[in-house]
């Protein structure tokens, strides 16, 4: 399928990163229109054109808009979720590396909006070239007026301000990242109240995703038609589908010959994405799993590869969502035990350790995959796993946030749809070399 | 003697504006001391405390949570080198470059080598999965790395060359 680009059109384009390049290549058009129309109004295109979060749960992104109360005084805060850290995902990196113009003016369009006049860009410290990128676009947009009084002659005003993290994962769960720019440790609020009634400073606040915020500018640009026409419809026999619409960055990385990031309508396969895009699984090999959405998102096996990766089919292959759409492509030569341990000990390290099934759970299937791995695993070792991922997670309702959920879904996905590879691991008794998954190199 | 120099409290009152209470500021504060200092001392964290008008224990409580910040007993070196060892970056040989620059740094992850140049560091998905096997020195990150090539940027930028080499965050974009 052809079809234009419009996330990495400006990628490395002629006329360059800077706010000049941008305004040549037809930039700010969307936010002129939009300070034209009365706030609710971009709003409404925003709800018309059912654009959904794309930082990991898939929100309808006007709807979250709408959930502000309504003739607040103020302040409304916005924060730009820039903390990226899923494994597998780097697509709100290039944006910010590539095109800064093109995620700034999809807040100001936001924050014109929702009726902001304070932004934070929350932004993971690991991204050193986002942070001087994006403080120049921003310099540059206070220096046309395209941020700080008046903006465009208007009577609307807005600040942006850059805020470094400290690596941490947590801090990209919206309530944790909230937390940690007010200065504190980043342990994610109880919800409800939700951040659009009380969030930053304990006032109304929308967070967002730096892609969902890209896509803002370019549905004001070319407007809810033209973003409606790409991706999968809505399910009229499921009332609780509202669509996949619009492009969507997807990853790949792992075993294939060419990694990347690609935009793609929503609704891409894994398939199409490995064999057209990145250049197929590496060393002539076949892939034995791919994980859809960053590592929480459990995996597909290699019968799934033509699931349509748009917000609904993962769920019924049996994973968490769509997640981030970075996929992570496993080669038939890897052992699942090997790479589950990996994500386990991932997620055991990122625990913000406020809940106790997540910070014990996650360090517990941690030692068991140990104990399997060092050649010393049981078969109720497996039952054991099962419990513990059953047990932990907003899903069963025992944990704040939804780190825990993602723990447990590649030990349960792996259980079921891999699970004669922890069988050869325990009967063989073999003890795992070293590194084992760059054995595979 | 204060343990912030003059240009560091500038620093930090420069930030003031940006936010509507002064707790907000303990991040920032925490790294323009640490980008200088190379840790933050528990001096560092009263004088902190004091200007942003904070108890030290809740300078230090934030601090301490981010696992970012070195405390005076073990600073960090002139730079600092994160491996990825998460999935895709493993997938790729992330683990071994790891252990094999452990070996020539001659520096356990989380401390600092002997000669005070390098503190090493495993690091979580740094985001440039598609540059796998990738290192990140201080914030930029150098992609699709072996450890002679580590080794080499590392000798580069120590020698103050203008271009480390290697391909330094090369997006691969199609
Ligand atoms: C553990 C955890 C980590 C998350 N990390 C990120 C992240 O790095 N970036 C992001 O945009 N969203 C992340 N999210 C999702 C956010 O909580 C939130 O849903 C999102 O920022 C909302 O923006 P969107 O609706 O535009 O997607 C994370 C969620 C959880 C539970
Ligand atoms: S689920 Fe885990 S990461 Fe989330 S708040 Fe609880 S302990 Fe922290
Ligand atoms: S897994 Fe290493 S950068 Fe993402």
């Amino acid at each position: 399928m052809k079809h234009e680009l419009v996330l990495l059109k400006r990628v490395d384009s002629p006329a360059g990163p800077w706010l000049a390049g941008y305004q040549a290549d037809g930039g700010y058009q969307g936010l002129r229109a939009a300070l034209k129309m009365a706030p609710a109004d971009v709003t409404k295109m925003v709800i018309d054109s059912r654009l959904r979060g794309r930082g990991g749960a898939g929100f309808p992104c006007g709807l979250k808009w709408t959930f502000l109360p309504k003739n607040h005084p103020g302040p409304i805060y916005l924060c730009l979720n820039a903390d990226e850290s899923e494994p597998g995902t780097f697509n709100n990196r290039i944006l910010m590396e590539k095109d800064p113009h093109q995620v700034l003016e999809g807040m100001i369009i936001s924050c014109y909006a929702i009726r902001s006049q304070t932004a934070y860009i929350y932004l993971r410290y690991e991204f050193g070239e986002s942070y001087r990128i994006l403080q120049r676009a921003i310099d540059e947009c206070y220096a046309k007026n395209l941020l700080g009084k008046n903006i465009l002659g208007t009577d609307f005003s807005l600040d942006i301000y850059l805020h470094r993290g400290a690596g941490a994962y947590i801090c990209g769960e919206e309530t944790g990242l909230i937390e940690s720019l007010e200065g504190k440790r980043a342990w994610p609020r109880i919800k409800p109240p939700y951040p659009a009634v009380e969030g930053l400073f304990r006032k109304p606040t929308i967070v967002n995703n730096v892609e969902t915020l890209a896509c803002v500018t370019h549905i004001l640009a070319r407007g809810v038609e033209w973003f409606k026409s790409q991706g999968i419809p809505a399910d009229p026999a499921n009332p609780r589908d509202v669509g996949s619409y619009g492009p969507k960055l997807y990853c790949v990385s792992g075993h294939v010959n060419r990694p990347g990031c690609f935009e793609l309508p929503l609704g891409a396969t894994s398939r199409e994405l490995i064999d057209e895009h990145s250049g197929g699984v590496w060393k002539n090999r076949k892939a034995k799993a791919v994980v859809p959405g960053g590592v929480s998102m459990g995996f597909l096996s290699a019968d799934e590869l033509d699931v349509p990766l748009d917000f609904e089919a993962p769920l019924k292959a049996g994973c968490l969502g769509l997640g981030t759409a970075a996929l992570v492509v496993i080669d038939d030569q890897t052992s699942m035990v090997d790479v589950v341990y990996n994500t386990t000990r991932f997620f055991a390290h990122e625990s913000c350790g406020q809940c106790t099934p997540c910070r014990e759970g996650t360090s517990w299937m941690r030692k068991i995959l140990e104990r399997i791995r060092a050649g010393q695993g049981q078969m109720r070792d497996l039952d054991l796993l099962q419990e513990l991922a059953d047990s932990m997670g907003i899903l069963p309702g025992t944990t704040i946030c939804g780190l825990s959920d993602g723990a447990a879904w590649p030990i349960k996905n792996a259980l079921t749809k891999f699970r004669q590879d922890f069988v050869d691991y325990i009967q063989s008794g073999q003890r795992a070399p070293q590194s084992t998954l760059a054995a595979a190199h | 003697m204060s343990a912030l120099t003059n240009e560091m409290r500038d620093l930090i009152r420069a930030e003031f504006p940006k936010y509507p209470n002064l707790q907000a500021v303990v991040l920032p504060a925490l790294h323009i001391v640490h980008d200088r200092q190379r840790c933050v001392s528990l001096d560092a964290v009263r004088e902190i405390a004091e200007l942003l008008e904070l108890q030290p224990a809740e300078v230090h409580d934030t601090m301490t949570f981010y696992g970012f910040f070195r405390e005076s007993d073990n600073p960090l070196g002139k730079r600092r080198v994160w491996v990825c060892r998460s999935l895709s970056c493993a997938l790729r040989g992330g683990e071994d470059l790891l252990e094999q620059l452990t070996q020539r740094l001659n520096c356990v992850p989380g401390k600092t080598s002997a000669d005070g140049r390098f503190s090493l560091e495993f690091g979580e998905c740094l985001g440039v999965c598609e540059g796998a096997p990738c290192m990140l020195v201080d914030d930029v990150c150098h992609s699709n790395l072996d450890a002679d090539q580590a080794v080499q940027v590392l000798e580069k930028l120590e020698s103050g060359s203008s271009s480390p080499g290697g391909t330094k965050n090369e997006s691969a974009i199609r």
